[in-house]
């Protein structure tokens, strides 16, 4: 009962903690603009199948990927057992899904094999950003607070693994130690008997409460920094994955506030009995946090900074300041320091800075190709230039800023109806004097 | 060898003499204006003309399709040309349209419906391999038979609208096999165009990015360089010319390669 009434007050406290984050989140989140109706819910499940469970886009780097999906489906098995501990835990029972049988001979048989399939993943990417150079790791933009946040990451898993490992592996010496039938089967954890042997059941016992408390304290703690960290994709991904922007990378979307505009200005007798009335001035655009939609901050809570879209940006490739991570970071960063204030203090909060030149530079901003290689990438279906083209648009009709030659290309658009300064007199100069050939 | 002029139908003299045709040719602002990009308009109407597609192009009617105004983020110089254009559209009653180049396309395909447009756009990659598989287009290898080409594919074909079988198919059809850029088809690098690059310098860094792709295009040892792209064609010119090898080895659109293929 002892036991019972610490675990409950160790969750109790947990729960708040979470609570209190997700209570956080969710003002930010109220902040943000509309982005799209969430429908298609058939789609979006085959989606979140194929991208999140599937780990289809992780594949596309196919060997390190499979270690990372190693790690994703071993969390997912675990994650059962995981649940059974909470249960145990408040109820004071043992095991207590053993009445599953053989299906809880197979879950706690394939956790126990994932569990150190787990523990060599993830030695081997703690050794790869330790020992070797990994190019995507580096750029500008991660800092140490980011190399940090890994190896804590990266430090908490391992020892959640080594836990769950003592703990299924002191259960199996215990059951053989006093002849009990056990529950489950343990193909990794029975190996490690012989550490066991000497010692007498007390001992053995012992050592499982300590590795069972270990395991279940560890979790805890890590559900509750993962929110504060890049490694919240952990919960973030597979929700960010079902809301997918379901449209093809190409396209982007309309700004409906425009074409209002667009069409009194087309057509002026409308522009009368189409009164706007008290319709809400938006900003066109992106100029800081308050202008991003709910996907655009979703889509920042779900980046990893593991950079593959940086790696695959041609910009970047060459030299250039911009890397599509960073803008992703950069909106996280943004609500982080803005996002409280206005909480506080309403929404008009200003602190003399903005997403657009204090976070992101126009050099990033105007390197962009939008040849959607970083969205291509993305594990998680973040869409980064969509950010980018928000910002140009900020940029380009509420301050009129934009490269010369690209000023140049509106201009002659508007003025001849194309980018280059010709005459559309001279649409059909290619289409005179075309010969073919015949056949005889 | 015996020759004809390729007539190129007016949509506005066709419907003034009450006539209707199935396709509206999509010639656009390169096909039109950019003098490497014309050889490769004629080239399809040569195409279109001897598979007796029944077409017609705009012609002074056309206008830009707002693609590149609406990628550097003016939305309004976008909107203002995409609703001039559905007008037009609307007036001639065009169902299908063909594009050359991807940017056309995809805007039309994606972007446009939002403003009410209500037609059919494919691109010619897509139109000619249908072309093929039904036998209309039959493609030979005889006249590309010692050449070795790489296909570099166009982001907004590609990644933007996965079109990534139809132009091999094609390219296929008339050659010995193509020879694939380390990074292809959804891996492709962008030849650095896209998104208003097309038409300023280059953002500050230590390579241009239609140089690095021109050497990934160089480093197969192809002596084609397949393109569908009239941005992507300026880029990897430029690249070949950067890098001395104009002379030896030839930028291509697949409609050259399809005259070429044909002997038309």
């Amino acid at each position: 009962m002892q036991k019972q009434i610490i675990f409950a007050l160790v969750l109790l406290a947990t729960l708040g903690v979470f609570a209190y984050t997700a209570l956080r989140l969710l003002r930010f989140f109220k902040l943000t603009r509309p982005a799209f109706p969430v429908r298609d819910t058939g789609r979006r499940l085959a989606l979140t199948m194929k991208v999140a469970f599937g780990q289809s886009k992780i594949f596309r780097m196919p060997l390190i990927g499979f270690l990372h999906a190693l790690v994703f489906w071993g969390f997912c098995v675990i994650l059962i057992g995981s649940l059974e501990m909470l249960i145990d835990g408040l109820a004071g029972t043992e095991r207590v899904l053993k009445f599953l049988g053989v299906v809880y001979d197979v879950i706690i048989a394939s956790g126990d094999i994932f569990s150190l399939l787990v523990t060599i993943s993830v030695i081997v990417f703690m050794a790869r950003r330790l020992f070797f150079h990994v190019r995507r790791f580096e750029g500008y933009e991660m800092k140490r607070a980011s190399h940090i946040d890994a190896s804590i990451a990266l430090t908490l898993i391992l020892l959640l693994m080594i836990s769950l490992l003592g703990l299924n592996s002191a259960y199996y010496a215990l059951a053989i130690k006093e002849g009990q039938k056990m529950a489950g089967v343990f193909p990794v954890s029975s190996l490690f008997y012989g550490l066991y042997a000497p010692f007498g059941p007390a001992t053995i016992h012992a050592w499982h409460e300590i590795f069972w408390w270990s395991h279940i304290v560890l979790i805890f703690i890590f559900a509750n920094i993962l929110p504060y960290s890049k490694h919240f994709h952990v919960f973030m991904s597979i929700p960010n994955v079902y809301l997918s922007r379901l449209w093809p990378a190409g396209k982007l979307v309309n700004m409906d506030n425009i074409t209002r505009e667009v069409r009194l200005m087309m057509n002026p007798e409308t522009a009368f009995s189409a009164a706007p009335g008290n319709a809400e001035v938006d900003r066109f655009g992106i100029k800081d946090i308050e202008d991003v939609t709910w996907k655009n901050y979703l889509d920042s809570l779900s980046c990893t900074q593991c950079g593959r879209c940086t790696a695959v940006c041609p910009a970047n490739i060459t030299g250039k300041k911009l890397s599509p991570r960073k803008i992703i970071m950069d909106v996280r960063a943004r609500m982080n320091d803005k996002g409280p204030e206005m909480i506080k203090q309403g929404k008009e909060f200003d602190d003399a800075k903005s997403l657009l030149r204090d976070y992101v530079s126009l050099e990033e901003l105007w390197a962009c190709t939008t040849c959607n290689a970083c969205v291509e990438e993305c594990p998680v279906n973040i869409n980064h230039p969509e950010l980018i083209i928000d910002m140009r648009r900020y940029l380009v009709m509420e301050e009129g800023q934009a490269p010369g030659e690209i000023k140049t290309v509106f201009n002659n658009i508007e003025n001849n109806g194309a980018p280059w300064q010709y005459s559309s007199e001279d649409r059909m100069l290619w289409a005179e004097n075309i010969e073919m050939a015949i056949d005889e | 060898m015996k020759t004809k002029k390729v007539n190129v139908p007016l949509m506005s003299d066709l419907f003034s003499r009450g006539e209707t045709v199935e396709y509206l040719f999509w010639v656009g602002c390169a096909g039109a204006f950019d003098d490497r990009y014309k050889k490769v308009a004629a080239a399809l109407a040569r195409i279109l003309t001897y598979l007796d597609v029944s077409y017609a192009v705009l012609g002074k009617e056309e206008t830009c399709t707002g693609d590149p105004a609406r990628r550097a983020g003016n939305e309004m110089v976008y909107q203002m040309q995409a609703l001039q254009n559905i007008e037009t559209f609307k007036a001639y009653d065009i169902k299908k349209v063909i594009t050359i180049c991807p940017h056309c396309y995809n805007i039309f395909k994606n972007e446009y419906p939002d403003l009410g447009a209500d037609f059919e756009v494919i691109s010619y990659v897509s139109f000619l391999s249908d072309m093929l598989k039904s036998g209309r287009l039959k493609l030979s290898s005889n006249a590309l038979k010692d050449k070795v080409i790489t296909y570099h594919d166009p982001c907004y074909l590609g990644r933007a609208n996965k079109i990534y079988e139809e132009p091999r198919m094609l390219l296929g059809a008339m050659s010995q096999g193509l020879k694939e850029m380390k990074r292809n088809k959804s891996f492709a690098l962008c030849c650095g165009a896209g998104g208003g690059q097309m038409f300023k310098e280059a953002e500050k860094g230590d390579k241009e990015i239609f140089i690095e792709r021109t050497e990934e295009a160089l480093e197969t040892g192809a002596n084609i360089i397949a393109t569908a792209c009239p941005f992507c064609m300026t880029m990897i010119t430029d690249g070949l010319k950067y890098k001395n090898r104009e002379e030896e080895i030839e930028n291509l659109d697949i409609c050259e390669l399809i005259v070429r293929s044909l002997k038309i």
